[in-house]
Order: structure tokens, then sequence, then C-alpha cells
């Protein structure tokens, strides 16, 4: 029961910062069809740009400075790259975002170095939030959850209640029909990458002191983020959601349950042992292959749902 | 009558067949000529032996070139974007050293210069597998897919140590004393010809590939494969074959790479090795059948001669990626082939003036961006590991604001003059395709 709470707020914790990158992502290749590879290594940048700021002037500032940042760059990707590359098909395109994830890496080890930055959490949420069964529950978690509510908050609104909105929501589906209706479709093209990288880049602030700010970790979070989006579905942001979650709980619980494919056999009353056909790969642990996890569920979902769990169409 | 005059007339046909073929084929008759010359042009006299890193260079570049022509096969003629080649590659190369440890073992015989075919054979079963799973779907959802697989057996790779020996791969000896000829493979120039020739089978058998049906209709998936099915052919299925046999040559690769390090470990299927066949096919130009052959070779250069100058190679090759996505989808194959109808119309002096004035701020524009990346990359990694930049004798000190400026300077100036003669370029260009397109309407 302990281990069962703290993990599951554990993995709400990382549902939630895993939320944040793939909604962005998400509304990028709803609407442009483009699968923006580039979106982590936008991540990566928010928590460096995150480090250098509040190193100068403090963390509070670079919460707000470090997305804005990021979405400029956003914003200039999309107008003077993706636009440029556009006429050349989409396979075009999603290359042009893999170059750049490339660049934008190699970048970052050039400018920062090699070895992870130490990027620390702010000092008054450095302290433990309330003790449950006798586990510290640390503030700062409390501040990611807290974040990312308000975040989610935001963007619901945002999409359902403003003008701006309901247009997006219409040139997820129908482009040209709202570009023949008088609104800037490529505006809200770039709105949307801007918009999106923001949030990435605010998911690098927060997350880049909770994990390690380091050159590899848009290489380890850019798959994740991938199998999210297409597990929760196109065009569907209450979809990437709940595929958010899913992963965050599949990888907190994967860590915890100290289990075998064995172990079930051996419930069935089958016994294998590591020298038995197959042995190998039966008795290892689960906490082993929990970096396995997200991949399996990805080609599962391509192979019998190519929607994904709440996709209004085909990948 | 009419009998009479083809038979009549087919004889010299076949005869000017062979002539033809070899004045068809000459620039495939030359570049086997010049790889054959070439350990023996980098052959060091003074020593007596072969350059070791011109050797290793060459068989590097032999292996890629299958393994970008085996990628070519799905990204280029079946339209299919894959994240996950290095898979077949890598599984590939285990099974050849498997395979090869256990002939040392005595446990089986196969002669050495075969011992590739079983890489092939490796990289098929995998492909099978693989593919069936994964050609169900086209286009980002297979792309998703393949990017799955390559994660998951990479992640296999690092997890199974009985199969992928773990960190440490398995390693392997090619000496193992089973030749149809009598060669031992000891040295490394030996397994350079054997390279050779498997590269020669490899791209012969792909080039015969894309003039059978399936080449053909694996073209028409990829163009619009809903006409496809109303033909009455199933684009999935086109997809498996062609995919599986994709593999089948990615793996032929794997196995001269284990045969050439004798050691085989996890970065062969990680993601690195993928992106690698993507860059080297897409650089090369996807267009063409030879494009990926010519990308091999600019990237292996690129990798083992540049990375040895500088630590920021693969900033070079991100920015030729991306300009090559940018300007010239087609690829360097494409850019030359854009050519293909002023020169045939004998058009070419017009453009030469106008390219040869871009040289001269093309090459302002490559030096400064050169040395503003060096400097950054010494200011921070170099730094980090106790190196200085020397630079035609002089050290550099990548502090002092004089290099940055200069660096700048010529990036910037350089850019607007590469501006305005490539605007200079363009209007020749049009200029020498209307007429072109005036003197084909003439009648």
């Amino acid at each position: 029961m302990e281990v069962l709470l703290v993990s599951l707020l554990n993995g709400l914790v990382y549902g939630m910062l895993l939320f944040m990158l793939a909604s962005g992502l998400t509304l990028i290749f709803s609407m442009m069809g483009v699968l923006n590879f580039a979106h982590a290594s936008v991540y990566m940048l928010g928590a460096y740009f995150a480090y250098d700021i509040s190193r100068h002037v403090g963390f509070w500032p670079a919460l707000v400075l470090a997305p804005v940042l990021c979405g400029a760059v956003g914003a200039l990707i999309e107008m003077y790259g993706l636009r440029r590359v556009h006429r050349n098909g989409h396979i075009a395109e999603l290359l042009f975002t893999f170059g750049l994830a490339f660049i934008i890496d190699k970048a970052v080890q050039m400018a920062w170095g090699l070895l992870p930055v130490a990027y620390r959490v702010p000092a008054v949420l450095d302290r433990p939030l309330f003790t449950i069964y006798g586990t510290n529950f640390h503030a700062y978690r409390g501040f990611m959850l807290l974040i990312s509510a308000l975040m989610f908050c935001a963007i619901w609104l945002m999409l359902t209640r403003t003008r701006l909105g309901l247009v997006i929501q219409a040139a997820l589906t129908h482009p040209e029909m709202v570009g023949a209706l008088g609104h800037n479709v490529p505006r809200v093209f770039t709105t949307v990458f801007a918009g999106g990288s923001a949030l990435a880049g605010l998911a690098g602030v927060i997350g880049g002191n909770y994990l390690v700010t380091e050159p590899s970790m848009a290489f380890t979070m850019g798959p994740i983020v991938f199998v999210v989006v297409v597990f929760g579905g196109l065009g569907s942001l209450a979809g990437c959601f709940i595929a958010s979650l899913i992963m965050g709980f599949v990888q907190t619980f994967a860590v915890v349950f100290d289990v075998s494919l064995a172990n079930v056999l051996a419930l069935v009353g089958i016994k294998v042992t590591e020298a038995s056909w197959f042995g190998e790969v039966l008795t290892i642990p689960l906490p082993r292959i929990g970096a396995l996890l997200p991949y399996v569920m990805l080609v599962l979902i391509l192979l019998f749902k190519p929607r994904g769990l709440m996709g209004t169409r085909d990948t | 009558m009419s009998e009479s005059l083809l038979h009549t007339a087919a004889r010299p046909v076949t005869a000017a067949r062979a002539g033809g073929l070899l004045r068809r084929h000459w620039p495939w008759v030359a570049a086997l000529a010049i790889a054959l010359a070439l350990p023996w042009l980098l052959y060091d006299w003074t020593r007596a032996r072969h350059s070791g890193f011109g050797v290793a260079m060459l068989s590097q570049m032999g292996m890629m070139i299958i393994f970008a022509l085996s990628y070519n096969m799905q990204m280029g003629h079946a339209g299919l974007l894959s994240f996950g080649h290095a898979v077949f590659f890598g599984l590939g190369g285990y099974c050849t050293a498997h395979l090869l440890n256990t002939i040392k073992a005595g446990g089986f015989w196969l002669p050495v210069e075969l011992v590739p075919l079983v890489g092939g054979l490796g990289g098929l079963a995998f492909a099978i597998v693989f593919g069936y799973i994964a050609t169900k779907q086209r286009a980002t959802a297979f792309a998703m897919i393949t990017l799955g697989i390559g994660e998951l057996v990479t992640s296999c790779a690092l997890m199974f140590k009985s199969f992928f020996g773990g960190e440490g791969g398995v390693s392997t000896n090619r000496v193992v004393g089973t030749s149809l000829f009598g060669l031992n493979y000891g040295p490394s120039i030996q397994v350079y010809y054997l390279i050779i020739v498997w590269t020669v089978i490899a791209i012969a058998l792909m080039r015969l590939l894309t003039e059978t049906p399936l080449g053909r209709m694996a073209n028409a998936c990829r163009d619009n494969f809903e006409r496809a099915q109303f033909v009455g052919y199933d684009p999935s299925r086109v997809r498996f074959f062609q995919f599986a046999l994709s593999g089948f040559f990615a793996g032929i690769a794997g196995g001269l790479y284990a045969l050439t390090y004798e050691i085989v470990t996890f970065d062969t299927v990680a993601g690195g090795m993928s992106a690698n066949a993507l860059l080297m096919t897409f650089i090369g130009g996807v267009g063409t059948f030879a494009g990926p052959i010519v990308g091999a070779i600019l990237i292996v250069l690129l990798q083992s001669w540049v990375s040895l100058l500088s630590n920021s190679w693969l900033v070079y090759v991100g920015v030729l990626f991306i300009l090559m996505v940018t300007f010239a989808p087609g690829g360097i194959a494409g850019l030359v082939l854009m050519h293909q109808p002023i020169a045939r119309s004998g058009r070419m002096g017009r453009l030469a003036a106008p390219y040869a004035r871009m040289a001269g701020p093309g090459l302002f524009v490559a030096v400064g961006f050169v040395l503003l990346i060096e400097l950054c990359s010494f200011l921070t990694i170099g730094a980090s590991q106790g190196k200085t930049f020397v630079l035609a004798g002089a050290t550099i000190d990548p502090k002092s604001p004089v290099p940055w400026a200069i660096g700048a300077l010529l990036l910037v100036g350089g850019g607007l003059w590469l501006w305005r003669e490539g605007r200079r370029v363009r209007a020749a260009w049009d200029a020498v395709m209307e007429e072109i397109k005036a003197a084909a309407a003439r009648p």
C-alpha cells in the first residue's frame, strides 16, 4: 500500500511532465502533419536556458523567460525553416526537424560542455512537503504538479473558450476551409509551433532540475514523448493526457515491482531457471526491462489500433 | 519474310550488346577499377606495407555502400521512411560473429568467403519477423513502428547477455582457416578485397531487383498505392517483400562489419547507425540508384578524416543535411541530374562563369562557419580535454575576440556576397532553360 501510493504520486508527477511535452507535440503533429523530432531538443534547450538564467537572476524569472525564449526559437524554426521546406513534402519536413535535432544536440554540447550542469531546485522548494507512511513527498514535486495542472487548465480553456482556440481546433482538421474563411492559417501554424515549443521549454525548466540537465536528455526523452503522442492518438488532447499518465505510471511501477515472467509461470506450476530455454528472457526482472516497455506499447498500439487510444484519424 | 528480317537483325544486336553493356556501364567499371587500385595508391612504399588507415576507410566505405543502398530499397524505391534500419545491419553482424565463433570451435564448416551470406540470412530472418509487424502500416505509422523496433532491439542488446554480450559486445576472430582460395584473411587488405567482391555482388543484385516486377511494384506503391491496389496488387505485401530483401542486404553489410572489426557491439543496432543510413542515403540522393553510393563515400570520408581533425564533425554533417533537405531534396545525385538537359544541349559553358564566381564567397562562408564552430568547440569541449587550437602552426586563443570577429566577418560578408552571386546564377540558369525550351518548341 505504501509503495503503491508513493509510486502513484511519482507516476503522476512524471506523467504530467510528459504531458507538458506531449501536448505541444500532438498539436503540432495533428495540425501540420509533421512529427517534430526537434521537440525534445527544445525541451533540452529550455532546461539549459533556465540553468543559465537562474545562475544570474534566479529561478523565478527563468520560469517565465526560458519558455518565452523557447517559444521564440520555435517560431523562428517554423517561419524560416519548416515553411520553406514545406513545398518539398512531409518527408522533407520530418527530415528537416530530424537534422535540426542533430544540430541542436551538438550545439548544446559545444555551448555547455559534455557533462551534466548543476541546475538545482530552488532553495525554497528544496524541502519535504508532507510525509506519507514515513516517506517524504518533496515540495518541488508538488510544485511541478501545480504548474502542470495550471498549464493543463490554461490550454484547455484557451482551446475551448477563446476565438484563437476555436480557429486552432478547426485548423486541426480542415486547414483549407479555415483559410477560405479568411483566417491566416500560416500564422496559426506559427502560433501553435511557438506555443508547443514554449510548453516544451517550460517542461525543460521544471524537469531539468527534477531529472538531470545533460546533453543526452533530449535523446532519452524524445522517443518516449513520441510513444505518448502516438499512443494517445492524433488530434486528441484528452488521449494525449491519458497516454501521458499511463506512461508515467508504467515507468514508475516497472521500477518498483521486482517480478519476472518466471514468477508468473511459477504461479501456474511451470518452473523456469536461467538454464532452461529462453531462460534469460523469462527470468529477467521487471525493473531491468522497464526501459523496454514504452516501445512494446508503441508497436502493439500501432499494430492493433493505428489511431491510438482516442485518435480521430490514422497516424 | 518478317521472320528472316528479325533473324538477320537479331545477330548484330547481340554482338553490339556486349559492347553496349560496357559502353553503358563504363562508370561502374571505372569505379571498380579505382576501388581495386586505391589501396596500392595509398601503399606506404617506405615501410613496404599497406596504409592501415586507408584500407580501414575503404573497407568501411564498401560496407556502408551496401548498407546505404539497402536503406534506399526502402526509402527511395518503396517510399518507406525507416528509423530502425540498423537493426538488420547489427543483427546480421551478431549472427556472423556467432557463426565465426562456432566455425572456430569446429562446430560447423563454412568458407570465410561465404560467411557474410550468413549475416544476410540473419538479417533476412529478422526482417521477416519485424517486417511482418511494420509493413502492415505505411508512411508515418511505419516510421514510428521502425523507430520503436529500433529502440526495442537496442535495449535488448544491452539486456540479454547470451546473444548480444551486453555492453562489451561479441568479439570474434576471422582467422578460422576455412577458405576456398587458401587465404587466411589475417591482413586487412585480404578482407578489403573480399568486401569489394561482396559489394559488387550486392550492388548488382540490388540493381537487378529494381528491374523485376517487385521493384516496379514497389515504385508504384510509393507513388500511388491506391492505384496499385486497383491494379490488383496488395501494397502491404509488396512492402513486406521489399522490406525483407532490404534487411537481407543490410545483414550482408553487417556480416562484412563483423569480419572487418572482429567485434560487434550494441551501437551497430542503435539509433546512431540508423541515422547514419538515413544521412548517407539522403545526402547522396534518394531519387537515383547510385545516389546512396555517393552519399556513403562522402559520409565515411567525413567520418574518418574530419573526425580526426575536429571534435564537431557531426555539426558539419548535420548542417550539410539541413542544407540538402532545404535546397536540394534530390541530394547530390539530384543536383547532378538537374544539369542533364543543359549538358545535353551543350550550354554548360554558359553556367561555368556564374558558378566560378560563387566559389570565392562560398569559400569565405565555409571558412568563417568552420572557424566559428571550432572556436566555440575549443572554448568548451576542447578546453575540458586540454587541447589547444592550432591552425597552420599558430596557436589560436579562443578567448580573444579577434578570431571570433574574423569568423563572423567572413560568414556574414561572404554570406551577403554569396546571396548576390546566387541570384546571378539563378538568372543565368533561367535564361539557359528558356533558350532550351524555345529551341525545343521550334519546329
